[in-house]
């Protein structure tokens, strides 16, 4: 939970690299939400000891990365922030299942540290296809795919007020933080009770603010309707995209890639 | 053209909690006219505006846009004719893009899409925000959402134009900017402002308000001339209008 | 206490989701039928405040550690259960895919233990009975504080059965509720705290925003139904959580594979149902399931992991040289394609 306070700076990302004039991977938002869902549905349905036939899917987000010209460090720094959650579940693992599955000459690998690291690869696949989702596609294109694929109006028309509210907010409570800090020289954080009014205060701020912008809106004729003009067909190339990664995510789950490609190295060796 | 009268009979308005912030305000705007509206902070300018296109309704008195008093069952003819540019920007851009929220209000009227976007192009256009159609509202600058605040509402073709506080948060060249925009329009203005340059430049006629009534009403010049009106009312000569040491 | 993609299976996953799925279908409706599109703007800014809000850190009396708010509960109070909802939603979706909180299979989890909890049981059931229709800071407080730590406590549990449910972590049952719900426990009274404080804070400036204030008798009416309806929802989910938790692991098999196990096959002996049987058996979205099931293998289905059965140094060999080369293999395609993407990409773009 977190995450959020500690990715205010962040916040400037907020709408990815999906920029409507210049997208360096250009698919449609739609095929991109139903391949991270697969993407993620089968990186969830691999066995907990199955490290090893996990690792061939490394190369979906690596390679949406190269293809959409996303940072690697923009990614990692938001995993990073992420991690302790699953870290902190997982590192249980080693602990309740000392069981040794797996020997590599003098040592010995129990199945808890195998599925400790699993979680933890689990852990960057799939969240890493998150963030790529938004970073790639945009997130307001994302919501529109959302809303074409049945998601309800409200729920659409909520996520993009509070993404275009975010840094108004953002803005205003770190404004007065500032002025609070300013204004008491203790430097340990803020007391409970000045928290209370703060965000109290914070409170009335937004809520005057949604009674302006329901006047802005009700003054150009809104009446309970957000329409929108934007209009993409699902093309060819996005069904191939998404057809494509999924063949390659059901090769994957299907066979032991790397457990073969060992095997015929060090056939070949010997 | 008698249907672009803006008519205030006695206006009054209270808050929920009983702050009373118009006491009887009356005047009557025609076809044309620019008319700024000032006053001290809590004058009641805002609350006035408000009425202007029923996002509020008068306690007592009555409005009149164009042939239509204001009633909650024609209030949606009365804001069709009345484009309202209030505030903060940022309450008036609220969709993703600018174009967007240009063009909200004439999908809300209905019209077909190759309309809509002829629309928002010109509108854009008039207020040379081009540019700005792709882009989001909150990675612009200060003028650049006065500007396209200001065809939000163009895009609806409106045939009053109301402002709060237009020229408020803007450096000066974008200030320059949008008083020569204003000066361009050939629409019936109502602008509430601080900003007595301002109104020096667009508005040939001023309305002072003062706590919830009309203090003064009359042509520009002759009420900014009249320093112990502007005292009593808590405004300060325009700048322009003030002798300059040495001179 | 997000639940994070990497510790639920997708059958866990995609229930929650087909649950949040409904819930969510369902307050959209609500509010559509309110007609109250001042709803609209409403719930888009208070998300955003919920958002600011969590950036703010404060520091947790007599502990001198820090937290910050979790929100369900202060949106329940001012918009009312659906609009709440749907609110929470849209913070934890935006969480998940900006700020990698919790992932998007998790999401319908996150969704039900933050956003049901507080909005669809605690708050009308408690926190609107207890403050009702004539506030004063003492109700609020009590009603605060007691809905707080119900709803942390259930999400806390549902925390709890998701993850166990899943088979991926190896914390047991008990300790794992060992050491949530005491965590929770604490963690919903600063909630309440906080929450409390909040909401005085507003309610004493401006008594009508509340959605337990005194205007609003009208909307305490459809009580019965909305009772009615949550326990139907509370009693169907329960059951299937509980379905979950008593029948892991061997009951999470689908009947379909049950019938095709590798044992009984040789009995059927179609070599066409074997394939079938054995694609099915790979496919399966089970972990824990023994997939791959080696020939000494003790049969699919048991809770020791069959998937690397054999102590077999060679074979671990192989993996571990396969495994390197597999990743080596997907950097240079990734590197490959960076380069073609900035070769093939001489026409120059807007930066921003
Ligand atoms: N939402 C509100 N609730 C209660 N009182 C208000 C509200 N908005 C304005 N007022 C009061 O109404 C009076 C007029 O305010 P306003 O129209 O905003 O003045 P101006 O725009 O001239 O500064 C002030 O006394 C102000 O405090
Ligand atoms: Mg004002």
């Amino acid at each position: 939970m977190s995450g959020a306070g500690q990715a205010l700076g962040s916040l400037n990302g907020l709408d990815g690299l999906g920029r409507a004039d210049a997208p360096a991977l250009r698919v449609d938002p739609r095929a991109m939400i139903v391949t991270t869902f697969l993407f993620i549905a089968v990186v969830s349905s691999f066995d907990k000891y199955d490290l090893l036939g996990l690792l061939p899917l490394v190369l979906y987000p690596v390679s949406l990365m190269a293809l959409g010209r996303v940072s690697f460090r923009r990614i990692a720094r938001r995993l990073l922030v992420a991690s302790p959650f699953a870290v902190m579940i997982g590192i249980f693992n080693p602990v309740f299942d000392g069981r040794i599955i797996a020997e590599l000459g003098p040592l010995a690998v129990s199945g808890g540290w195998i599925s400790f690291a699993s979680i933890l690869v689990k852990f960057l696949l799939t969240v890493s296809a998150a963030l790529l989702l938004v970073e790639i596609c945009g997130f307001d294109a994302v919501c529109f795919g959302l809303g074409k694929m049945g998601v309800p109006r409200v729920l659409v028309s909520q996520l993009l007020f509070l993404k275009r509210y975010i840094h108004v907010a953002a803005d205003e409570a770190a404004r007065m933080v500032r002025a609070h800090a300013l204004r008491s020289f203790r430097r340990r954080g803020m007391s409970f009770r000045v928290f209370g009014s703060l965000c109290g205060q914070l409170l009335l701020r937004s809520l005057d603010r949604a009674q302006r912008i329901y006047n802005a809106m009700i003054s150009r004729g809104f009446s309970g309707r957000i329409h929108l003009l934007r209009e993409r067909s699902v093309r060819g190339g996005d069904i191939l995209f998404a057809s494509l990664w999924i063949g390659f995510f059901l090769l994957v789950r299907l066979y032991n890639i790397p457990l073969w490609i060992g095997t015929l190295v060090l056939g070949s060796l010997a | 053209m008698s249907h672009h009268i803006v008519e205030l009979k006695n206006l009054e308005f209270a808050y929920a909690d009983g702050t009373p912030a118009l006491r009887g305000v009356s005047f009557r705007i025609v076809h044309g006219e620019s008319v700024g509206l000032v006053g001290a902070n809590g004058a009641g300018k805002s609350t006035l505006l408000l009425h202007l296109n029923g996002c509020l309704f008068p306690v007592g008195g009555t409005v009149q846009v164009g042939d239509y008093p204001l009633t909650r069952k024609n209030v949606d003819d009365v804001r069709r004719r009345v484009g309202m540019v209030f505030q903060d920007p940022d309450d008036q851009l609220f969709m993703p893009r600018v174009f967007d929220d240009v063009a909200f209000g004439p999908l809300n009227l209905g019209l077909p899409r190759d309309e809509v976007e002829s629309r928002v192009h010109g509108a854009l256009r008039q207020v040379g925000a081009d540019h700005l159609a792709e882009r989001p509202p909150y990675k612009i600058s200060g003028g650049e959402k006065r500007a396209a605040a200001i065809a939000t509402v163009l895009s609806m073709s409106p045939d009053i134009l109301v402002m709060d506080e237009p020229s408020s948060g803007l450096d000066p060249l974008s200030r320059r900017q949008l008083i020569e925009l204003l000066r361009r329009f050939r629409h019936t203005k109502i602008i509430a402002t601080h900003d007595l340059d301002l109104v020096l430049d667009v508005c040939e006629r001023t309305i002072v308000l003062n706590g919830g009534r009309v203090a003064a009403d009359g042509p520009t010049a002759e009420i900014f001339r009249d320093e112990a009106l502007l005292m009593a009312n808590h405004l300060e000569k325009p700048l322009r209008m003030q002798p300059l040491a040495g001179c | 206490m997000h639940m994070a993609d990497a510790l639920i299976s997708p059958a866990v996953g995609g229930t929650m989701w087909a649950v949040t799925a409904g819930l969510t279908a369902y307050s959209a409706k609500k509010i559509g039928a309110d007609l109250n599109e001042r709803i609209v703007p409403l719930m888009g800014v208070l998300g955003a405040f919920v958002f600011a809000a969590q950036m703010i850190n404060f520091t947790i009396p007599a502990t001198g550690s820090s937290g910050h708010l979790g929100g369900g509960m202060i949106l329940a109070m001012l918009l009312g259960p659906h609009a709440a909802f749907l609110t929470m939603a849209s913070v934890l979706a935006v969480q998940a895919l900006f700020f990698a909180d919790g992932g998007l299979l998790a999401l319908g989890c996150n969704i039900f233990n933050l956003g049901f909890f507080p909005c669809f049981v605690a708050y009308p059931f408690l926190c609107r009975r207890i403050v009702g229709a004539n506030p004063s800071a003492g109700r609020i407080l009590a009603g605060a504080m007691l809905s707080s730590i119900v709803a942390l406590q259930l999400g806390a549990f549902a925390v709890v059965l998701e993850t166990v449910a899943s088979g991926i972590s190896e914390l047991p049952f008990t300790t794992f509720a060992l050491l949530m719900q005491p965590i929770h426990l604490a963690i919903g009274v600063v909630e309440g705290l906080v929450t409390a404080a909040v909401i005085t804070f507003v309610w004493s400036a401006r008594p009508e925003v509340l959605h337990v204030a005194p205007g609003r008798e009208a909307g305490r009416l459809p009580m019965k139904k909305v009772l009615v309806g949550l326990v139907a929802i509370a009693v169907l989910t329960g059951g299937v959580l509980s379905w979950f938790a008593s029948t892991h692991p061997d009951g999470l098999e689908w009947s379909m594979l049950r019938t095709a196990g590798t044992e009984e096959l040789s009995g059927h002996g179609s070599a066409a149902h074997a394939a079938l049987a054995g694609i099915q058996e790979k496919i399966a979205l089970l972990p824990d399931y023994g997939f791959r099931a080696t020939p000494g293998g003790s049969g699919a289905g048991s809770r020791e992991g069959e998937s690397w059965p054999d102590i077999n140094a060679g074979r671990s060999v192989a993996g571990i040289v396969g495994g390197g080369l597999t990743l080596l293999l997907a950097g240079v395609v990734g590197i490959v394609l960076r380069r073609a993407g900035q070769a093939g990409r001489s026409r120059p773009t807007p930066e921003r």
